[in-house]
C-alpha cells in the first residue's frame, strides 16, 4: 500500500538515574499520499519524538514505520524534514542550500537547476537565489528550508514547528505559503505545531496528543485547510466551526496542562 | 613615579582636551550622552584620538628620558650633569682653618678623562682636580695634597661654608659632597632624571641600528636572515602541526576508539607549555632546525587537534539531521556539512596556534640558535646593546601582530559566516 503507516509505536529513554520514561505509547496511524495532518499537544506529550522516529533519526522502543509498503530504517530522502531552525548551511549561498539534495544525488546543475529556480521563485527568493544565509530574515530563512525540502521532492514532507520561531505576520505569510505548496506539489505533510490556530489552520486532520505517557488523544477532519488554498486566511478564521472547534480544543490542552501541573505539585 | 605621574596627567589631561574640541562638533543623542549605550559593551568603540595620544605619549615619554635629538630640548626631563663644577671645603687644622677649592670635570661617559690642571693656591689646604664620568661618582681624598693633611690632625668641616662630618654630605649646585667616616669626600655629580643609554637607549639610536643592521647584518647574517628563519620555522612547524593536529582532532571528534585513544594524550599535553620542552626538544634533535620546526610541531599540534574536535563536536545536530534527510551519505555529510561547519572554529585556533608558535620560536632562539630574531636579542643583550635588543623586540612585536591581522582577514575572507548562524 501507498503513503505513511504508524503502527503501534512506543518509546522509552533510559535516564541516567537507572529509570525510564515513557515517551510514546502504542501510537498508530495512516497517512494517506496527500494528506495534510497537523500534530497539537502540550509540551512533553511526544510530538517531536514522533516526527524523529517517522524520519528516521530515531529508531522506536517498539512497533514499526513502514512508508509505501516498505519499513523504515533510517532517514532517506523521501521523507524530507523542515526544522524549527538552524538546519540551513551558513557556509552556501540560499541557491546553494536549495539545491544540496539533488547535487548529493549526483545530479548537474543542467538537470536540477531548472527546477530549483522554479522552487526558488515559488517561495519569492529569486531575487536573493546568491545572497548568503545569514544576511537573510528568520521568515526567509524558512522559505529557503522550504524549497531546500522541495527540490528534494520528498514523498512525505515533515516539519517539526517551521514557523515557531517568526512573528506573527510572517508567520500568517508562510501559513498561506504552506497551504499553497501542499496543493501545488500534493505532498503529504506533517506538521507539527504548538499554535492551536495554526494547527486548525494547516490540518486537513488534526491530531491532539496527549502526555505522559504520549498518546494519541483525539482526532479531528476539518475543512479549514482547504478553504484556505483559495481563501485569505482571515477569512477562513470566521468560519462559524472555527471559533467552536478552537474553543474545544484549547480547553482540551488546558484539562491536560491543569493536570500536569496537578501532578507535578502532589509530587513536590 | 615621575614617569607614572606624568602618563597619567597626559590621560587625563588629553581625556578632557579630546572632550573639549570634539563637543562641539558631536550631536547630543542618546549614544554621546550614554544613557542608554552604557553598559552595552558593544556600544564602546575606540577612541581613536585617545589611540593617537597614547602612542605619542610614549614616544614623547622614551624621548624625554633619554634626551633624544628628535624632539625639542625643552620637552627634555633634566639631564645628567656634565661638563666643569666647582665647590670649595674648609680644613680645621687644630685651630688655623683654610679653604681650597676642588675642580671636578663631568665628562661623557665614551669620552676622554682630561683631569682639569688647577693652580694649588696659596695657604697650607691646596687646590684640588678631579674627573668623574657622567652616572658614577668618585672619592677624593682632599687632603691629600695639603700641608696639614688627615695624618697631621686636620679635619674638613665645611664644604661651599656648610658644616660636614663623617658620614653627612652637602649638597652643591651640580653635586651631592658626602664625607665617609674616614673623612674621605665622595663626589656624586647629579645624575638627573634621564635614563642611561646602557638601560635605555634613545629612539634615533634605536632605529639608526635598524638601518645599519638591515644594511650591514648582525653576526654573519642580515636581518631579514634571522626574522626569515624565525617566521619560516614557525610557519614550517605550525603546517605540519595543522596538518596532523586536524585530522586527528576530526578523528576524535567522529570516533570513539579514538577519542578514547588519544584524549588521555591530549588533555595532558594540552597543559604543558611549549617552553618547558624546549629542553627534552635540545637533547633530542639539537639546537638546528629539526630541533625548532619539531617544538613548534608539538606547540601547534595540539592546539589544532583540540579546535578541530571541538569544531566537530559543535555541529548543530538539526544541521546532520537535515542533510541525512536529504539523502547526503555519511561521506557527503562529512565533506559537505562538518568539514565546513567546523572551519570557524579551526581559524580560530590556527590564530592560537600561530601565537603561541611566535612566542615558542623566539623564546627557542633565545636558548640556543644560530640565526633569528631571538638569537639576535639575546647576543646583543649579552654585549650590552640595548639599541639591538629594543629593535629586536620591537620587530619581534611588529611581526606578530602582522600575523594576527593576516590571520583575521583569511579568516573574514574563508569563513565570512563565523559567528553569524
Amino acid at each position: 500500500m501507498s503513503g505513511l503507516t504508524i503502527e503501534n509505536i512506543s518509546m522509552r529513554f533510559d535516564l541516567p538515574n537507572g529509570g525510564s520514561v515513557q515517551a510514546l505509547k502504542d501510537v498508530t496511524l495512516d497517512l494517506k499520499p496527500g494528506e495534510l495532518m497537523s500534530v497539537l499537544g502540550p509540551s512533553g506529550c511526544g510530538k517531536t519524538t514522533l516526527l524523529n522516529i517517522v524520519a528516521g533519526f530515531l529508531a522506536p522502543t517498539e512497533g514499526r514505520i513502514a512508508m509505501n509498503g516498505h519499513t523504515v530504517h533510517g532517514p532517506d530522502a523521501e521523507r524530507g524534514m523542515v526544522f524549527q531552525q538552524g538546519a540551513l548551511f551558513e557556509w552556501m549561498s540560499v541557491r546553494e542550500n536549495v539545491a544540496f539534495g539533488p547535487r548529493m544525488k549526483g545530479e548537474r546543475e543542467a538537470q536540477y537547476g531548472a527546477n530549483v529556480d522554479h522552487l526558488l521563485d515559488v517561495v519569492g527568493l529569486q531575487d536573493f537565489k546568491e545572497k548568503a544565509i545569514y544576511e537573510l530574515s528568520g521568515g526567509m530563512q524558512q522559505r529557503v528550508a522550504l524549497a531546500r525540502c522541495l527540490a528534494n521532492d520528498p514523498d512525505v514532507i515533515l516539519m517539526d514547528e517551521p514557523l515557531g520561531a517568526l512573528d506573527a505576520l510572517t508567520r500568517e505569510k508562510m501559513q498561506s505559503l504552506v497551504l499553497k505548496l501542499w496543493k501545488e506539489t500534493g505532498k503529504t505533510i506533517i506538521l507539527i505545531t504548538h499554535s492551536v490556530e495554526e494547527a486548525l489552520l494547516l490540518g486537513e486532520r488534526l491530531l491532539v496528543m496527549a502526555p505522559r505517557p504520549g498518546r494519541i488523544h483525539k482526532e479531528y477532519r476539518l475543512p479549514f485547510a482547504d478553504l484556505g488554498v483559495d481563501q485569505d486566511l482571515r477569512e477562513v478564521k470566521k468560519h462559524p466551526d472555527y471559533n467552536k472547534t478552537r474553543e474545544e480544543i484549547l480547553a482540551m490542552i488546558w484539562d491536560m496542562e491543569e493536570e500536569i501541573m496537578g501532578r507535578t505539585e502532589e509530587s513536590a | 613615579m615621575t614617569i607614572l605621574a606624568i602618563y597619567v596627567a597626559i590621560f587625563i589631561g588629553g581625556f578632557f582636551a579630546v572632550k573639549y574640541i570634539t563637543a562641539s562638533t558631536q550631536p547630543k543623542d542618546y549614544t554621546s550622552l550614554k544613557t542608554v549605550t552604557f553598559g552595552d559593551e558593544s556600544a564602546v568603540r575606540p577612541n581613536r584620538a585617545a589611540s593617537i595620544i597614547s602612542i605619542v605619549t610614549i614616544f614623547l615619554l622614551w624621548g624625554s628620558f633619554t634626551g633624544s635629538s628628535l624632539i625639542p630640548s625643552f620637552l627634555h626631563a633634566p639631564a645628567a650633569y656634565t661638563g666643569l663644577g666647582e665647590f670649595n671645603y674648609t680644613v680645621d687644622a687644630n685651630g688655623q682653618t683654610d679653604d681650597a677649592t676642588v675642580t671636578v670635570n663631568v665628562h661623557e661617559t665614551d669620552g676622554e678623562a682630561a683631569v682639569p690642571e688647577v693652580e694649588p693656591g696659596d695657604g697650607f689646604a691646596k687646590n684640588d682636580s678631579i674627573s668623574i664620568a657622567k652616572y658614577r661618582s668618585k672619592l677624593l681624598r682632599v687632603d691629600a695634597n695639603d700641608e696639614q693633611g688627615r695624618d697631621e690632625g686636620a679635619k674638613i668641616v665645611a664644604v661651599n661654608g656648610k658644616a660636614i662630618e663623617p658620614g653627612g654630605e652637602v649638597i652643591v649646585d651640580f653635586a651631592r659632597i658626602a664625607m665617609t667616616p674616614k673623612g674621605t669626600l665622595n663626589i656624586v655629580p647629579k645624575t638627573g632624571w634621564q635614563m642611561q643609554p646602557l638601560y635605555l637607549p634613545p629612539p634615533e639610536k634605536v632605529a639608526s641600528r635598524l638601518v645599519e643592521i638591515s644594511s650591514t647584518g648582525f653576526r654573519n647574517s642580515t636581518l631579514w636572515e634571522h626574522l626569515g628563519y624565525s617566521l619560516f620555522r614557525v610557519i614550517v612547524g605550525f603546517l605540519i602541526g595543522a596538518a596532523v593536529g586536524i585530522p586527528l582532532g576530526y578523528a576524535m571528534g567522529l570516533s570513539n576508539w579514538f577519542r578514547g585513544w588519544f584524549d588521555p594524550v591530549v588533555e595532558f599535553m594540552r597543559p604543558v607549555p611549549p617552553l618547558a620542552l624546549i629542553p627534552l626538544v635540545i637533547i633530542w634533535a639539537g639546537i638546528g632546525e629539526v630541533g625548532k620546526i619539531v617544538l613548534l610541531f608539538l606547540a601547534a599540534l595540539w592546539i589544532m587537534a583540540i579546535a578541530a574536535r571541538s569544531g566537530v563536536s559543535g555541529v548543530n545536530i538539526t544541521k546532520v539531521h537535515a542533510a541525512y534527510s536529504l539523502g547526503a551519505s555519511k561521506w557527503q555529510i562529512m565533506r559537505h556539512v562538518i568539514i565546513p561547519n567546523s572551519l570557524p572554529e579551526i581559524f580560530t585556533g590556527a590564530r592560537v596556534a600561530m601565537g603561541v608558535c611566535w612566542g615558542t620560536v623566539v623564546a627557542a632562539e633565545l636558548v640556543a640558535a644560530e640565526k633569528g630574531a631571538g638569537m639576535m636579542i639575546m647576543v646583543a643583550s649579552k654585549f650590552q646593546n640595548t639599541d639591538i635588543v629594543l629593535m629586536g623586540i620591537i620587530l619581534i612585536g611588529v611581526i606578530g601582530f602582522s600575523i594576527d591581522v593576516l590571520m583575521r582577514w583569511a579568516e573574514r575572507l574563508l569563513v565570512p559566516w563565523k559567528g553569524r548562524s
